[in-house]
């Protein structure tokens, strides 16, 4: 008898506990829980609209306001494959349990999203239940974009249908049991998506609000720079603490100022958002650089100047992977800097010094910066190795930027040594990686 | 509207800012000695020199240049290194077909006025970004040693 | 056996002519013989190019090229022949590109007027000779007449008769035109080699001093007075067609003038390069794919397995081959070869005005008048009509032997109002070459008591030779194909070579520098180290068996064993390795020594060749040749594959198409063997030499035969011992 009551009182106690763990969990699910303040309906909300297109767009028509905030939620990313029509969809999202594909969101009736109703189009956006009740995966960012306005997700179907229509059917998901289940995503929706929409904080400035609905309703940074929980939904406890999103490292972008951004200037993060650089802290590259080219570049300057401040107010949190401070310049001479990779050097030599100088402060170009970049001082190199493999080029053809991809000619062994070589010469606290690391990163994408 | 310092003289030109060097000097200019090879700064085919040091003109936006002064192979004989990595190239016979030999002379001319004596790691180190399909590396190496001896 | 170089048409015979020329000298050349007789020129002083030689007043001597130069030392070489032969200076010399015209420039082994196949010595040794001797003879002779002495009693040196009896000096200016009415000499006296002061010596080569001052004029530096600036895109799968495309967004690019939209091509034409390049970046091509659209390589090489089991046509038969490999002691293996790019350093490029009643062309080419061919067919003008400012070429290595170029540009020129420059960019010039095939050779041997008794080889692959010398493809036998196959310089008692024509849809062949030997060479120095060690015997030793009869290969091959050190200690995972060849008429030996790292990084560190190529005209050209073709060859064995997905091919650029540089490359030997035999061909046999030695020296570092190029180094990383 008493075991069985000590038995019952563990269970209880571990469902209570769960129970707890899970509530706590979802407690963590509003993005702007840090700012403290009190939050109002966008209604009640004095001043400003922080909603919308901006103040520049206000003559436009719905079309045209809708094209600029689908750039700013950045729905041609993911719904468009490498070197394919926009918004046609067939992108392949690699996960541990499976391969995602992205649909197709251009007007086509058959395949596309053509035959779709308002209702449906916002239920889809802000429940993530697509059409018939089919519900979606979170890796659709419908957590975030809960936040959108319906005018504003309305706009942005305005504008999805006035593109043309691609007849284009993605390919089957891939994923294994049980996450081939959808109904497992309303379980997972009922707890991750608070469908709500955005409630300003009173007590902050409109720029701030403005900054936070962009940054949080439309560009869902969080879903790449925020840490997630055990049942992958966004831990915004530990917010913007920087994570690992389609095999790249998407650094922290909290205040912490030795490894998030908060020793960066506005100025600089103005225009690594836009320009795609910023002088001394190096250029996006991977999804970051999709982010820039195909929506941050394409803000109103009020609008950067908004998201700028809204992120210089997210909590600092360290990152403790990262070292505290980034490397100067390397010196300008091939016969100084680290020993004992040849081969990593021989190959720096031929195939990267040409735009990246020994000096790593760009022989040609600004873009070519490797000094102050946050990827060659994180000693796992996860960025290093991406960006040999995979190279990086301007998207919209705005600053030119382009590395080749070495990927597919450089064996694993050789990305390995170069990748250390670069860590090593341009970076603070390089740590070795081996060509099975290699391996690992080239099966993350 | 650029202005561009290209062997002592100065040049105004109608040229987009984002336009590489390289574009400009051959089919604006027509000054041709500097050659196309890949575009994206992988053969050194196009290199010039930038106030001495070299640099590949095919990914430099000539918007960039500023007050740099350009040096091309049109030029680089009337430096005291040029000259002597001109004569030591034919003294070597490093030449095949030529068509790189632009490039690597714009290299290793910086080189030598970098390094006055380079071993054979600061040789590896400075033309290992200029290609050769001919396969004249071995005489280049012999011809830059020349070139530092004399 | 036919071999490549016995096709020199019997009727190609060089015979001498002699003219007096309106302008002033002596003209001289060797010809067809059913070519017009002693070209005269018109009143204009406009020369009939009916020759190689002329000789002016003014003591220059000018020799018409024929073959052209693309960093091989052939405006050298030649020169060199001419100028010992006639006894000039080597400075008196100058080189002209010759016109477009198979019958007085036809290379003798080819029938066109070519520049390929490492034949340009081979060819013309004699022949320019010859004129050259005729020439001098009739100076000679003129000058006798002009003293009132004996001919005989008269010599030459430096470029003037001497008769030494009476202190009388003519320079051959002075001598040209009373040389004119000279009759020619049926057969003149050649020089005894033994006299020779140039040829054999290391001559400064006469194009290098504007190569190193941006002087030189490559065909991409073409610029005809109003030319505009074009760069294409092909539909990026051979056989397919351009679809939809909207000119609109390149015609918004400033500096952009034009869209040309051909069949299976899109140009886009502006005041420079960089808007040519930025007007196609804006397009949306749409293309069709056509037929090929989903071809890969791995169909490419199931293809040519599958392809490898059916019997061939017989192409060398020695003894009885089928009874001599029965029994005890057979072995088999295959070698094969992958796709790969030419990637000359100067892209692809051409530059054309077209007007109603002419076409003008400044390119770069080996081929001048297949490239007159195209131009004329697609222009409909007369060849006449077609004008051909041929250049110095940056890189050949078969690519420039294909006039394709020429008609891409021709047909944008056709719609461009001026002269226009068509530059591919490096993209479109590696996507859109034509490829070293897919080579797969069979290997069966068998070794008895030691030794080497039977031996087949079968050759799989395209006969590119059927496509491009047609009157060259007899009995179904590709001769490129299998040469170096059929003519082995081993003494083997029972031999067959086959060849199984295989052509590869989808993916356009062409020669590659070191054609067909680069696949036969590979596959049997493979085999024969693999057969040695079958024998219990030394790779050198093995093959000093095979050469007992034939003194020239084995002279050269104990010159590169001593060289090498062979026998020598080594390092653990440190071997060397043989290559030996009698190709293009020359004798190469090559000892490669290698490095193998744990992890299976192959270094090749060091290369000694030693070379009979017999009568060596300018001895550093020759060894400048072959330390470029083993580098070449190197490039190849290291990183040298072109792959093919979804019928496109994968590789771009030179980051993923990748070249040797400085910082990979092996120390390189090269000692020559001197002869007065027949000149052999120099340009590609070290490119032969590099695959196989290389592979060998990898098989002695570490046991693993290397069998299909290029080297993949997860094959050679050192077993963990379990």
């Amino acid at each position: 008898m008493r075991t069985i009551k000590i038995l019952m009182g563990l269970a209880c106690l571990v469902a209570v506990v769960g129970i707890g763990f899970i509530a706590w969990t979802v407690l963590g699910r509003d993005p702007i829980h840090f700012a403290k303040g009190p939050r109002v309906t966008l209604a009640a909300y004095t001043g400003p609209s922080v909603t919308g297109a901006p103040p520049d767009l206000a003559h436009a028509d719905l079309v045209m306001r809708g094209e600029y905030l689908t750039r700013a939620a950045d729905c041609q990313a993911c719904h468009t494959t490498d070197g394919g029509v926009p918004f046609a969809g067939g992108r392949a999202f690699k996960l541990p349990f499976g391969t995602l594909f992205s649909p197709n969101i251009t007007p086509d009736q058959a395949t596309g999203i053509g035959a779709w109703s308002d209702a449906e189009f916002l239920r889809a956006v802000h429940k993530g239940v697509g059409r018939g009740g089919k519900p979606l995966y979170p890796a659709f960012p419908y957590a975030a974009y809960t936040l959108l306005t319906d005018d504003d997700v309305l706009a942005i179907k305005a504008y999805l249908f006035s593109v043309k229509p691609i007849h284009a059917v993605a390919p089957e998901n891939t994923l294994v049991f049980p996450f081939n289940q959808r109904l497992l995503m309303t379980v997972w929706s009922a707890m991750f998506d608070a469908d709500t929409r955005f409630e300003p904080v009173a007590d902050r400035a409109p720029e701030w609000n403005r900054g936070a609905y962009l940054v949080e309703a439309a560009g869902h940074c969080g879903e790449c720079h925020s840490p997630r929980n055990l049942f992958q939904a966004i831990d915004n406890r530990k917010k913007f603490a920087g994570a690992v999103a389609d095999g790249w490292r998407a650094y922290n972008i909290s205040s912490d100022k030795p490894t998030g951004i908060g020793s960066w200037s506005e100025a600089q993060l103005a225009s690594y958002l836009t320009n795609g650089h910023a002088a001394g802290r190096g250029s996006p590259a991977g999804p970051m650089r999709e982010a820039v080219d195909m929506s941050l570049a394409h803000l109103t300057p009020g609008d950067v100047k908004a998201v700028v401040a809204y992120l210089r107010t997210v909590p600092p949190i360290a990152d403790p992977a990262l070292p505290a401070t980034l490397a100067g310049p390397a010196p300008a001479s091939a016969a100084k800097g680290p020993d004992g990779n040849p081969h990593g050097k021989a190959l720096f030599a031929g195939a990267c010094a040409s735009c990246h100088d020994w000096t790593g402060s760009g022989a040609l170009t600004a873009n070519a910066t490797l000094t102050g970049a946050r990827a060659v001082n994180d000693p796992s190199a996860v960025n290093v190795v991406q960006m040999i493999l995979t190279g990086n080029h301007d998207l919209v053809g705005k600053t030119q930027a382009y590395m080749p991809a070495f990927g597919p000619a450089y064996t694993d062994l050789e990305v390995a040594d170069l990748a250390n070589y670069v860590t090593a010469r341009f970076g603070t606290a390089g740590r070795p990686i081996g060509p099975a690391d290699v391996a690992r990163f080239r099966q993350l994408r | 509207m650029q202005t561009l310092h290209i062997n002592g003289d100065t040049h105004q030109l109608d040229v987009p800012a984002d336009m590489p060097l390289l574009w400009v000097l051959r089919d604006v200019l027509k000054m041709t000695g500097t050659k196309f090879g890949c575009g994206i700064a992988q053969c050194g085919a196009c290199t010039v020199q930038l106030d001495g040091k070299p640099a590949r003109s095919c990914m430099l936006p000539v918007g960039s240049l500023g007050d740099q002064a350009v040096t091309t192979i049109e030029a680089i004989g009337a430096t005291p290194e040029g000259a002597r990595i001109q004569k030591a190239w034919l003294k070597a016979e490093v030449v095949q077909c030529g068509y790189c030999q632009s490039g690597q002379i714009m290299s290793a001319t910086a080189l030598l006025k970098a390094v006055p004596k380079p071993a054979d790691a600061d040789i590896d180190a400075a033309m290992a970004g200029n290609i050769c399909r001919c396969g004249t590396y071995i005489r280049i190496r012999e011809a830059i040693k020349q070139a530092a001896q004399s | 056996m036919s071999r490549l170089s016995d096709h020199a048409a019997p009727s190609r015979r060089a015979v001498l002519q002699g003219a007096s020329v309106a302008g002033g000298g002596l003209l001289l050349g060797f010809s067809l013989p059913r070519a017009a007789k002693a070209q005269t020129a018109s009143a204009s002083g406009v020369f009939a190019p009916d020759a190689f030689i002329r000789i002016g007043r003014d003591d220059r001597v000018t020799l018409i090229m024929s073959q052209v130069e693309m960093g091989q030392g052939i405006h050298t070489a030649i020169p060199m022949i001419l100028a010992e032969e006639l006894d000039v200076p080597l400075s008196q010399v100058t080189t002209e590109e010759a016109p477009p015209n198979d019958k007085l420039y036809g290379n003798p082994i080819f029938y066109i007027q070519m520049t390929g196949g490492s034949t340009s010595v081979r060819a013309l040794f004699m022949p320019m000779r010859k004129t050259a001797a005729a020439a001098r003879a009739m100076l000679v002779t003129a000058a006798a007449q002009t003293w009132g002495v004996d001919a005989a009693a008269c010599r030459t040196e430096a470029g003037a008769v001497i008769h030494d009896a009476s202190g009388s000096r003519l320079g051959y200016g002075a001598l040209v035109d009373a040389a004119s009415v000279v009759p020619r000499p049926e057969s003149p006296v050649l020089k005894d080699p033994k006299t020779f002061k140039l040829i054999g010596t290391p001559a400064k080569r006469l194009d290098t001093p504007d190569k190193v001052n941006g002087k030189a004029v490559f065909g991409i530096d073409a610029l005809p007075d109003g030319v505009r600036f074009a760069t294409l895109a092909s539909c990026p799968v051979f056989g397919g067609t351009l679809g939809a495309c909207d000119e609109k967004a390149a015609l918004a690019v400033p500096g952009v003038r034009q869209v040309v939209k051909l069949d299976t091509l899109v140009a886009v034409v502006a005041d420079h390069m960089w808007a040519a390049k930025l007007g196609l970046a804006a397009l949306d091509i749409q293309w069709n794919d056509g037929p090929h659209a989903a071809l890969s390589s791995v169909d490419l090489w199931g293809a040519i397995g599958k392809a490898s089991e059916a019997d061939g046509v017989t192409a060398q038969k020695i003894g009885d081959v089928d009874a001599a490999l029965k029994g005890d002691g057979v072995i088999t293996a295959s070698y094969e070869l992958p796709l790969l790019a030419h990637a000359t350093m100067e892209p692809m490029n051409c530059t054309v005005h077209v007007t109603p009643d002419s076409c003008e062309i400044w390119v770069g080419i080996q081929v001048m008048t297949k490239a007159q061919r195209i131009a004329a067919a697609i222009t409909g003008l007369p060849p006449e009509k077609i004008t051909i400012h041929n250049h110095l070429i940056g890189g050949g290595f078969g690519r420039r032997l294909e006039e394709d170029g020429v008609g891409v540009a021709v047909r944008i020129a056709q719609h461009v109002d001026g002269p226009v420059k068509v530059v591919w960019t490096r993209e479109e010039d590696i996507q859109h070459d034509m490829y070293r095939p897919v080579y797969r050779n069979v290997m069966g041997g068998r070794v008895e008591n030691g030794k080497l008794v039977a031996w087949t080889h079968r050759v799989v692959g395209p006969a590119i030779i059927a496509r491009y010398l047609p009157p060259a493809f007899k009995n179904g036998i590709d001769v490129d194909a299998v040469d170096g196959a059929i003519d082995l310089p081993y003494d083997i008692p029972h031999l067959r070579v086959d060849y199984v024509r295989h052509e590869m849809a989808g993916v356009p062949t062409a020669f590659w520098r070191g054609v067909g030997p680069n696949s036969t060479i590979f596959a049997a120095e493979s085999f024969i180290d693999k057969l040695a060690r079958q024998a219990g015997s030394d790779p050198l030793t093995f093959r000093r068996g095979l050469l007992a009869k034939n003194p020239r290969g084995l002279a050269t091959l104990d010159l590169a064993a001593q060289k090498a050190g062979w026998g020598g200690a080594l390092a653990d995972r440190t071997g060397r390795g043989i290559a030996f060849q009698f190709v293009m008429g020359s004798f190469v030996a090559t000892i490669a020594e290698v490095a193998v790292a744990d992890d299976g990084v192959v270094t090749v560190k060091h290369i000694t060749s030693a070379v009979d190529c017999g009568t060596i005209i300018n001895p550093d050209t020759v060894v400048a040749q072959i330390q470029g073709g083993l580098i070449f060859g190197l490039t190849a064995a290291s990183h040298g594959e072109i792959t093919i997905e979804r019928g496109r091919v994968q590789q771009s650029n030179f980051h993923d198409y990748r070249m040797l540089r400085i910082n990979e490359v092996p120390t390189i030997a090269v000692h020559l063997v001197p002869s007065n035999e027949a000149p052999g061909g120099i340009g590609e046999p070290g490119t032969v030499a590099a695959m196989p030695a290389v592979a060998n020296a990898i098989y002695a570092a570490t046991g693993v035969q290397i069998q299909r190029m290029p080297i993949d180094p997860t094959l050679l990383a050192k077993k963990r011992s379990a």
